[in-house]
């Protein structure tokens, strides 16, 4: 199988503000996010990151999607590093996380053609699709209605919609299903089954065990920017579900869980 | 991808121009509010004066003496009432009212006229003492004492001519009309063009970037293909355009609003400028809202909010209002190219060259060379911010 996407030896660091020192009750002056971290990807495959809060998921994320500069190691998207092309893998991508906002003022409209602009997709290839995927998530009838006055769900499918606009192999979707109404959810999950389908090769973080096993194919475990785990979901839960063999792997790596 | 600047370009039209609030509130309002105000203020100066001019003032007097009776003749302005001294005093607490039915009090001293007469200077005896109440507080009442005390300096002056100063109707002045109008528009425009072309830039830009940024909206651009010098610069020529129509409403109003602002002083009108002035300040304005749109998204690109962005630009804002006071001081007005390389103040130079008819070529295309390099620098710094992650996901 073709390596789509192959992270490797990835390492960040952040500096801590004196606030945050006080906060953390820290002396340190740097925080590890991701440390060494390598795992790849491969063509048509779904990878699941799966990890506590602050274990280094999104960050590893916004690396590999080139928003955030690696201190060490690097991202080969489709052969295109990160360190080294950031704007040709921005182009290969489709990045979705809730960090990412959509102006309040436009239409879904408005912003699938803009966002169509700024990938280079030509605006009948954008229309075709704008109308397919308007139609399966149901925003057709919202289509001139500002942003800023959808729910908070249609306001996530829109996102959703509009990080896909130039079609791209490679998918990195930051908890996709993060505050969603079940029905959304569904939605959602549905999709990336569908993309799947396609032979979308689908990076996917969360800390939702069902989401993973409904649909990934293999499985990093995330601890403290480590990889601590990375294997196929089968072999992961052969022996106990994935929910009770997360919890071994993390008291086993990061100590009593209580204490976290 | 090269039409990414211009996508850019044409959401920030669209986000201005369909919102109407915008519109109205950075376009239509300043031009209107400011020709509307400058001319409220002249109207109210002109009908000041015009009250001075056409009132006729109701004097009470204490021995009026004949002499004053006899120069009242040629001033029809001055209508005196005699009273006596037990009624002077009466008189003084009513005029301490603004609404008493006189205007003045004037006590002469009995037999004034014989006294002026038997006074000799060279004595260094007390002089005639003639005593005037009135109300400054009363405009009525203060203009009158500038006719009587006008009076009384007329007839004192009468009484010993030695010689005229600029006697009869001949124009002493000299100024042409272009020369009042080039005085005034080169001393006022200059550094209220730097107020309004500065308040459009703080109107748009900390909402288009640091705006952004608050909404997390700025993230969803970064993680597109497009360079960030596109994005850049693409920020930058709309928020400039933006920023130069709200400037050319604010210099529209002033320029129709300020010879009325100014009381109609004769000949003090803009059409004493050719279209080439217009031009040349057009070119100045043009590369300084660059200049300024640049310092201002920087500012805002380090900024975490809008409320954060515009209070460490109102600092900017008021250094460069006190370089817009340069050009109403002689001393502060640099000829030498080299001076036109400081921004800012190259373009209040220059504009004040141009309005007071006195402009250098090489001065302006110093400006405008300068002006263009410095926003040329800004977009390669903002571009850069644009690709810091420091700067652009702080919190």
């Amino acid at each position: 199988m073709k390596e789509l996407l192959k992270v490797h030896n990835l390492r960040k660091t952040f500096k801590i503000s004196a606030k945050q020192q006080k906060i953390e009750k820290t002396k340190e002056r740097v925080k590890v996010a991701v440390d060494d971290l390598s795992f790849t990807a491969y063509e048509g495959e779904v990878f699941g990151l799966l990890g506590p809060n602050g274990a280094g998921k999104t960050t590893t994320l916004r690396m590999m999607s080139a928003l955030v500069k690696p201190d060490k190691g690097d991202v080969l998207v489709d052969g295109a590093s990160v360190v080294k092309e950031p704007a040709k893998v921005r182009g290969k991508i489709g990045f979705l996380t809730s960090e990412l906002k959509l102006e309040e003022f436009f239409t879904p409209n408005y912003l699938f053609s803009f966002f169509s602009e700024l990938h280079g997709v030509d605006k009948q290839t954008a229309e075709a699709r704008k109308q397919n995927l308007f139609q399966k998530f149901g925003i057709t009838k919202f289509a001139e209605v500002k942003v800023g006055d959808l729910s908070t769900g249609m306001k996530q499918k829109v996102s959703l919609v509009v990080s896909i606009v130039h079609d791209p192999d490679i998918i990195i979707f930051d908890e996709p299903t993060n505050g969603l109404d079940v029905l959304t959810a569904k939605v959602v999950t549905d999709f990336l089954l569908e993309l799947k389908g396609q032979g979308k090769t689908i990076v996917v973080s969360t800390h939702i065990f069902s989401l993973i096993e409904k649909i990934c194919d293999r499985v990093g475990i995330v601890i403290d920017g480590k990889m601590a785990v990375c294997d196929t979901l089968d072999n992961l839960t052969a022996d106990k579900p994935l929910e009770e063999k997360f919890f071994d792997i993390f008291a086993e790596r990061a100590g009593v869980i209580n204490e976290k | 991808m090269k039409n990414s600047i211009m996508t850019i370009m044409k959401k920030e039209f669209t986000r201005f121009f369909t919102d109407r609030r915008m519109v109205l509130t950075t376009v239509v309002m300043p031009g209107l509010m400011i020709y509307l105000l400058y001319t409220f203020m002249g109207s109210g100066l002109a009908s000041q004066f015009e009250t001075a001019e056409d009132y006729t003032a109701n004097v009470y007097a204490v021995n009026l003496p004949e002499s004053m009776k006899e120069a009242r003749k040629d001033r029809a302005l001055l209508e005196f009432t005699e009273i006596s001294q037990e009624e002077a005093e009466k008189a003084q607490e009513e005029l301490k009212s603004s609404d008493a039915e006189f205007d003045l009090l004037a006590v002469f001293p009995e037999d004034f006229d014989s006294q002026v007469a038997a006074y000799d200077v060279a004595s260094g005896g007390a002089a005639p003492a003639v005593k005037i109440y009135y109300n400054s507080t009363d405009s009525d009442s203060q203009s009158s004492y500038s006719m009587m005390t006008e009076l009384l300096d007329t007839y004192e002056s009468a009484l010993a001519n030695k010689f005229d100063v600029n006697p009869g109707e001949e124009a002493y002045d000299l100024a042409t009309e272009e020369g009042v109008s080039a005085q005034i528009f080169s001393m006022m425009v200059p550094m209220l063009l730097m107020v309004f072309l500065f308040s459009g830039c703080m109107a748009v830009a900390p909402e288009s970037i640091a705006g952004e940024k608050e909404r997390g909206t700025i993230a969803t651009l970064l993680v597109t293909p497009m360079k960030r010098s596109h994005l850049a610069i693409g920020k930058i020529i709309s928020l400039s355009v933006i920023a130069i129509l709200s400037g050319l409403s604010s210099f529209l109003g002033m320029m129709l609003s300020l010879p009325k602002m100014m009381g109609d002083v004769d000949g003090v009108n803009a059409s004493v400028y050719k279209m080439t002035d217009y031009l040349l300040v057009l070119l100045v304005v043009l590369s300084t809202v660059l200049v300024i749109i640049t310092i201002v998204s920087i500012i805002s690109a380090f900024a975490r909010n809008v409320k954060e962005a515009t209070g460490w630009v109102t600092p900017v804002m008021i250094i460069s209002m006190l370089l817009g006071v340069t050009s109403m001081v002689d001393s502060l007005c640099m000829t030498e190219p080299v001076w036109f390389l400081i921004p800012l103040y190259n373009s209040v130079q220059s504009m004040n060259g141009i309005f007071s008819m006195d402009a250098s070529v090489v001065n302006i295309a110093v400006t405008v060379a300068a002006n263009v390099c410095y926003a040329g620098i800004g977009v390669f710094v903002l571009a850069r911010m644009f690709d810091n992650e420091k700067v652009m996901f702080s919190k």
